[in-house]
């Protein structure tokens, strides 16, 4: 490893990609727009969706309980009221009841419309009922969004001005011109990867502290520990998009893998709703996702005030699937084509 | 004159062809080797098996003596057929890119007034004109003052002037003591700047020598050229040999054959007498035209 040549490819690349002006102003707009945009659009009558946890009463439906039986709300199991009650104070689900016992208990957020209402839905099955509601600091949707729209602009970023921008290298012949000087591959990748991962960061970072000035966004952790996360979960994209970029020589071949990789990403990993009660298996699948795990981990170091020992699983998933990602990456890499 | 390159029995097989069939050459110090062939031929995969970026499938390369490994790539320089840049940045930026990447290294002011960069250092390499484009790939395979220079193709879309100016350039870096490959289309190219050339084809090479001398062993004649339309309803007992709207008769009695011609009352206000050149050899040899 030479790090004076790891350095000036490092350099080139943060040059071109500054330079480039459009890609670079793409980088940064599209995620105030779409913060302050998603922000004031669902800020006002809340998503469309009632999500309701339930504690007890197999199985979810009419026959264990009357207002199991309505369509319009969406049940899912939960194991227990202590794990379920702060999303309720949180506002990730709309209402949680406890069917173990009779009569049945609910909690709903008292600041929460969409609780009150289903609060009267559940009292005309069930008059019997007993309410227990809590009240817990409102979490305004934007507060929850923000991560998920910095995450997914994170990820866009990583993938593409990482993956798509190696195979035009290789396939503009850029890369054959490098691998005949005494440049290695692992050089060249590392440049890659830093230069992405500072100008990223500085990116999201700018764009977060931009927004947080018109929208305060609720920071119950440490910042320094939002910090981390989001450098272990923008590595661990980079290197997922190092693995796309390693053989291709097709922009099309290579822009399309992208695609399969990031759209289900983006819808998957919970960037604009909670998959919270989603099946089995897309929760299963969102686990395979680094942006699952950056996501979790932001959103509990910002509205719960989550410590780093708190996260551990996120973590060590996180750096785990960067290690093993550049691994695959590196080991796949051809500086020609085929 | 010391070899530079030794090349014994290199051979490159791809699943269905022989691209190049166990070729063997030497190099020597500081000439500019020609290697020439018609498409196909396998002179692209000679020259990059040479560069050290093809692994040859037998057969070994020597540099100085020394079979080639990991520290060739910082004595040799190398300008491509067709190199991309990365986009957004300048002949300066790009030259210090490159400058970096080596251990020792030409001094980059030098460089920049060998190559004649100067009025477009801090310019984007997107805008530069084919000819300075050259000339900035140039001096990046001389950025680490190499001992051996590969030149493949290094002309080949440049009108004429830039051409000249290139061959002006190639010809003051053989001055400074540089071995050159090199590799072209242009027959006039490989007249001027080889000392030594090869011409390969269907993985062999089957001439070698400098072309002046390729040229007396397989040519004792010269070309007298005529319009078609000086000939017509003018019957000689010669051989024409039909060239678009020309006629080329081949001879070793340039006189005689005047004299028929003039017998024949053949106009002769068009007729130009030329010696043999490597374009012709090269159509004898491989019986096709450079670009077919």
């Amino acid at each position: 490893m030479n790090l004076r040549r790891l350095l000036a490819v490092l350099n080139a690349r943060s040059l071109e990609f500054v330079r480039d002006v459009s890609a670079l102003g793409w980088n940064l707009l599209l995620p105030v727009f779409m913060v302050a945009g998603m922000g004031f659009i669902f800020s006002g009558p809340g998503r469309p969706m009632f999500t309701v946890g339930v504690v007890g009463g197999a199985p979810l439906e009419a026959g264990t309980h009357p207002f199991l039986g309505l369509e319009q709300i969406r049940f899912y199991r939960e194991a227990d009221t202590a794990v379920a009650v702060p999303k309720v104070e949180r506002h990730r689900i709309d209402m949680l009841i406890d069917l173990s016992q009779q009569p049945a208990r609910y909690w709903i957020n008292t600041e929460s419309a969409k609780g009150r209402l289903l609060a009267r839905l559940l009292r005309a099955e069930d008059p019997g009922a007993q309410a227990q509601t809590v009240s817990g600091a409102q979490i305004r949707y934007v507060d929850w969004l923000a991560p998920g729209i910095l995450g997914m602009n994170m990820m866009f970023s990583c993938l593409f001005g990482v993956g798509y921008v190696i195979v035009r290298y290789r396939k503009s012949g850029y890369l054959k011109r490098l691998n005949a000087t005494p440049l290695r591959a692992i050089e060249f990748i590392l440049a890659q990867l830093l230069s992405r991962l500072g100008l990223i960061l500085l990116i999201t970072v700018a764009v977060f502290a931009g927004c947080n000035l018109f929208l305060h966004f609720r920071m119950e952790g440490s910042y320094f520990d939002l910090f981390l996360v989001t450098v272990l979960g923008a590595m661990s994209m980079i290197a997922m998009g190092l693995i796309v970029s390693a053989r291709f020589t097709s922009e099309e071949l290579a822009g399309g893998l992208l695609n399969m990789l990031s759209w289900p990403m983006m819808v998957v990993s919970g960037v604009f709703f909670s998959i919270e009660g989603a099946p089995e298996a897309v929760q299963w699948l969102a686990r395979l996702f680094p942006l699952t795990h950056l996501l979790d981990a932001a959103r509990a170091i910002m509205l719960d005030g989550a410590q780093l020992s708190d996260l551990k699983t996120p973590i060590l998933v996180l750096v785990g699937m960067t290690v093993a990602f550049l691994a695959l990456g590196s080991a796949l890499f051809r500086w020609r084509p085929e | 004159m010391a070899t530079i390159l030794s090349v014994h029995g290199l051979r490159k097989q791809y699943p269905k062809v022989n691209a190049v069939d166990g070729i063997s050459f030497e190099v020597a110090e500081g000439v500019c080797f020609g290697l020439l062939g018609p498409n196909g031929a396998g002179k692209s995969t000679t020259v990059e098996m040479l560069e050290g970026i093809l692994r040859p499938s037998a057969g070994e390369i020597r540099f100085r003596g020394q079979r080639i490994g990991a520290r060739y790539r910082e004595r040799i320089g190398i300008q491509f057929q067709t190199t991309a840049l990365q986009d957004f940045l300048t002949v300066r930026e790009n030259l210090r890119l490159f400058r970096a990447l080596y251990a020792r290294g030409a001094d980059i002011d030098e460089l920049i007034a060998v190559c004649r960069l100067g009025e477009f250092l801090d310019r984007d390499t997107r805008k530069l004109s084919g000819g300075q484009r050259q000339r900035l790939l140039l001096a990046i395979a001389l950025v680490n003052d190499p001992e051996l220079l590969f030149l493949d193709e290094p002309t080949t879309g440049l009108d004429p002037q830039a051409r000249r100016n290139f061959w002006e350039l190639v010809r003051s870096v053989k001055a400074r003591g540089k071995t050159i490959v090199l590799t072209t289309h242009y027959m006039e190219e490989a007249y001027l700047l080889c000392d030594d050339i090869a011409i390969m084809d269907h993985g062999r090479i089957i001439a070698r020598g400098s072309p002046q001398r390729l040229l007396a062993e397989h040519f004792d004649d010269s070309v007298l050229e005529l319009p078609l339309a000086a000939l017509q309803d003018r019957p000689v007992d010669l051989q024409v040999l039909r060239k678009g709207e020309m006629a080329e008769i081949m001879t070793a009695d340039v006189n005689g054959v005047v004299r028929q011609l003039l017998a024949a009352d053949v106009p002769l206000d068009r007729l130009r007498i030329r010696p043999r050149t490597l374009e012709d050899l090269f159509l004898q040899l491989t019986g096709s035209e450079l670009r077919a």
